[in-house]
Order: C-alpha cells, then structure tokens, then sequence
C-alpha cells in the first residue's frame, strides 16, 4: 500500500522537479520589457505547481482551466510568448505534448457551407496535446455578415476548449480594442478565457535593447556612430504610423545588414572580419525614416 | 459470433485508455493514423469506408481519439477500425491495424456449399448480416 497521502509538498522541489525554472529564467532574459506578462506567467505557474500539489494531497482540484487571451499591438511578443506558455505548460505536465499550432481565420474556416466544421476540427486535431495560438481572432467573427462561417468555427472550438480542457490549451490573440468588441459579442468565449494577459508597447530604451540582443545573435555589432543612429531611428519611428514594435525594429536591421553588405561591395576590398561584422552610421541613416519618409 | 481481425485480434476489445495508447506508440513511430468502418464483415473485405481523411500531421493521440469517437456516434453499430500506416520508404504500407468498435450483436457467418462438376464442392462463407441491405445490417 503506498497510496498512502503524505503530510507536506515541497512546492519549491515540484516547481524544480518541472524544469520550469529556467524556461521562466530564459524569459526574463531573453525578452525584454514586458514586466506584467512575465509576472502573469508566473502567477500561472505558481498556481499550477499549487493545484498539482493540491491534488497530490488529495485535494480535489477540476483541473484549471488555461485558456488565454493575449492582447496588444503588433510586434510586442505575443506569439513568441506563446512558444514559450506552451513549453512551461509541458514542463509543468499540463499539455503533453507542448508544440504550438499557430493558426488565424483562414485556417479554421471554410469557403462554403460544410467546410468550415472539417476544417477547424483537422486544426484542432493537430494542436491536441499542445497549444492553439490564433492569431487575430477577431476576424472569426464578421458581424457585419450573419452568414459568415466564423460562427461556426467559434462554436466548435467553445466545445472543445469546454469538453477537452485536458487536452489542448487555446490562446487567442490580436489587437486590445478589436478584441474587447470580440469578447463582447461573443459571451461564451469571453467566459471561457481565464487569463487575459495585456501585451505593453515597448519604450524606447526597450527597443534599443532588443535591437542588441537581435544584432547579438546574428553576431553583428554597431559601431559608435551606429549606436547614436539606431537611438534616432527608434525615436524617429516610434511616431511615424505601422509601427509594429519589436517586427519594426528587426525589419529596420534586416535592411541595415542589407545596406552594409552592398557597402562592403562597393568598397571592392579584402573585408575583414570586423568589417563583416560591423554596421556603422551610414547603414543605419540610409533609412526612409531619416529623409522624412 | 466475435469477428477477429488485425492486431490484437485474440485479446479483448481495448479499453479506450489502451486505444490511445497504442495510438500514442504509432505516433511516436511517426504513423500516420486513419479511421475506417464498415459493416460488411467478410474477413476477405479489405475495402472499408473511411472516416474522413488519414491524418498524418497529429502529435497527440487525443486528436485520432476524436475522430474514433466521431464515427462511434455515426455508426455505433458498424466495425470501426484504425490503421497505422508507415510511409517511410521500403514500408508505405500499414503496419498497424485493429477494431475498435463493434456491432452489439454479431451474427457470424454460414457455409454455403456449391456444387460443380465431377461432385466436386466448392465452399464460401458469407455473413447473414449482409442478408440485410447496406446500412441496415446491424
């Protein structure tokens, strides 16, 4: 008989035996900013470490319901977060398999009538075992069309996300404002969701230092005059209209490694390796953004 | 009369719990997994309708689980199966395969005998389900 229920949890040893201490740890330094996403995501680990010593004393616990809503602008990292939901929730044994299906409208619905049920269920099959990220969920639902088959589509993944709570986690993103009106005309997803997690826009000090840690893992460095240039640019397209946050900022690099290699071309010189692995000034101010585009 | 076909074809019907398991051992193998049913059970008929389309991209058996209990509810009285199939080269074929839901009652099969020349005899075996039309055997 070792069923027997033991007297104490070491809640410090399960959130250690889950591994899911450095995924929490890799979060904080890989992403920066983001202060009350991180915090949420701990609370949401703590509380399931809780439920699962909860019920390893014999507590009763339905199991919690993990659904999500993730909200904020483009480019603030919310799909990257839900990578990395998905590989906590795994490490802490409440998903099995922990992959992220991601998906938006036109995968889940269909074009004509008795399509979009085979096609959200297909979806929702792959992700079992897993997360299902929707991205711009909104667009399931076009109130402006009573026959859009988005309806259908959210009908079926309220049943799910209901009756297989076990076996999948759905998180559905987009846009705050255009959300809110989501939840609002659909009551029955909005009373599903338990989480509503807010994605902040990043300061610019946030910017810069993610625009580091990119340039960092591409093993590319700016030199002095870059460093001022970049703080301007980011100033500069901050207030200009697109801007999309985090994708802005690595767009903005991809083209400035784009300008340095044609640059290390024109000069039709042996580079060296420093040369190869600088972006000066003149990479950075090349950009639209600095002729008032 | 029991119908035995396929793996497991000796044991008792699986649990669902053992279903997803061996479900689970054909994923982890990287099978793709299909649903089937019928309710023609001459064990010479390889040629059973399918349950929508094979499904080779899931992760988790819970997603084959789904369908299986899918075609449980259209057909509660038909034979339902699963396949496994392996597509690495040198394979493509199935390498799992077993029932997972039968009819209630099953009425097993007769002998017909078929005399031809020289008073020599031919046998077959039918079903007396398929007395019945298609759809309406069970």
């Amino acid at each position: 008989m070792n069923d027997e229920v033991p007297a104490t949890v070491d809640l410090q040893a399960l959130l250690r035996e889950a591994n899911v201490l450095d995924v929490l740890e890799a979060l904080d330094r890989d992403l920066v900013g983001l202060r009350p996403v991180k915090q949420r995501i701990r609370d949401i680990a703590a509380y399931l470490v809780v439920s699962k010593a909860r019920s390893s004393l014999g507590l009763t616990g339905a199991p919690p319901s993990l659904h999500m809503s993730f909200t904020g602008n483009p480019g603030t990292g919310k799909t990257t977060v839900a990578m990395r939901m998905a590989e906590i929730l795994h490490r802490l044994g409440y998903v099995r398999k922990g992959h992220l299906v991601s998906v938006t409208r036109d995968d889940l619905v269909g074009q004509y009538i008795g399509h979009t049920a085979p096609k959200t269920k297909e979806v929702l099959k792959r992700a079992m075992g897993g997360v299902l990220f929707i991205d711009e969920a909104y667009y399931l639902y076009r109130p402006e069309n009573e026959r859009d088959y988005g309806q259908e589509a959210i009908e079926i993944l309220l049943q799910v996300m209901e009756n297989q709570r076990d076996d999948l986690v759905v998180i559905l993103a987009g846009y705050k404002d255009r959300m809110d009106t989501f939840f609002k005309s659909n009551p029955g997803m909005a009373s599903r969701i338990a989480h509503h997690i807010d994605f902040p826009d990043y300061s610019e000090g946030e910017l810069y230092e993610i625009a580091g840690l990119m340039l960092a893992k591409l093993d590319y460095r700016l030199d002095p005059g870059a460093e001022a240039a970049l703080h301007e640019y980011i100033a500069m397209r901050r207030t200009q209209p697109n801007f999309a946050n985090a994708r802005s900022i690595r767009n903005a690099l991809d083209r400035a490694r784009l300008r340095q290699a044609n640059r290390l071309f024109a000069a039709a010189a042996p580079v060296t390796r420093e040369a190869l692995q600088t972006i000066s000034a003149a990479d950075i101010r090349a950009s639209r953004v600095f002729q008032g585009g | 009369m029991r119908v035995t076909q396929g793996t497991f074809s000796f044991l008792p019907d699986l649990t669902d719990a053992e279903i997803s398991a061996q479900v689970e051992y054909a994923l982890r193998q990287g099978w793709a997994l299909a649903v089937e049913y019928t309710d023609e059970p001459h064990p010479r008929n390889v040629y059973w309708e399918m349950w929508g389309m094979p499904m080779f991209d899931l992760k988790d058996a819970a997603g084959a689980m789904m369908e299986v209990n899918a075609c449980r509810k259209a057909f509660p009285d038909h034979y339902i199966k699963i396949n496994a199939f392996d597509s690495t080269q040198g394979w493509e074929s199935t390498r799992l395969s077993f029932i997972v839901n039968r009819p209630k009652n099953e009425p097993g099969f007769r002998v017909v005998r078929q005399e031809t020349a020289g008073r020599s005899i031919r046998y077959t075996i039918e079903s007396y389900a398929v007395d019945r039309p298609e759809g309406s055997r069970y």
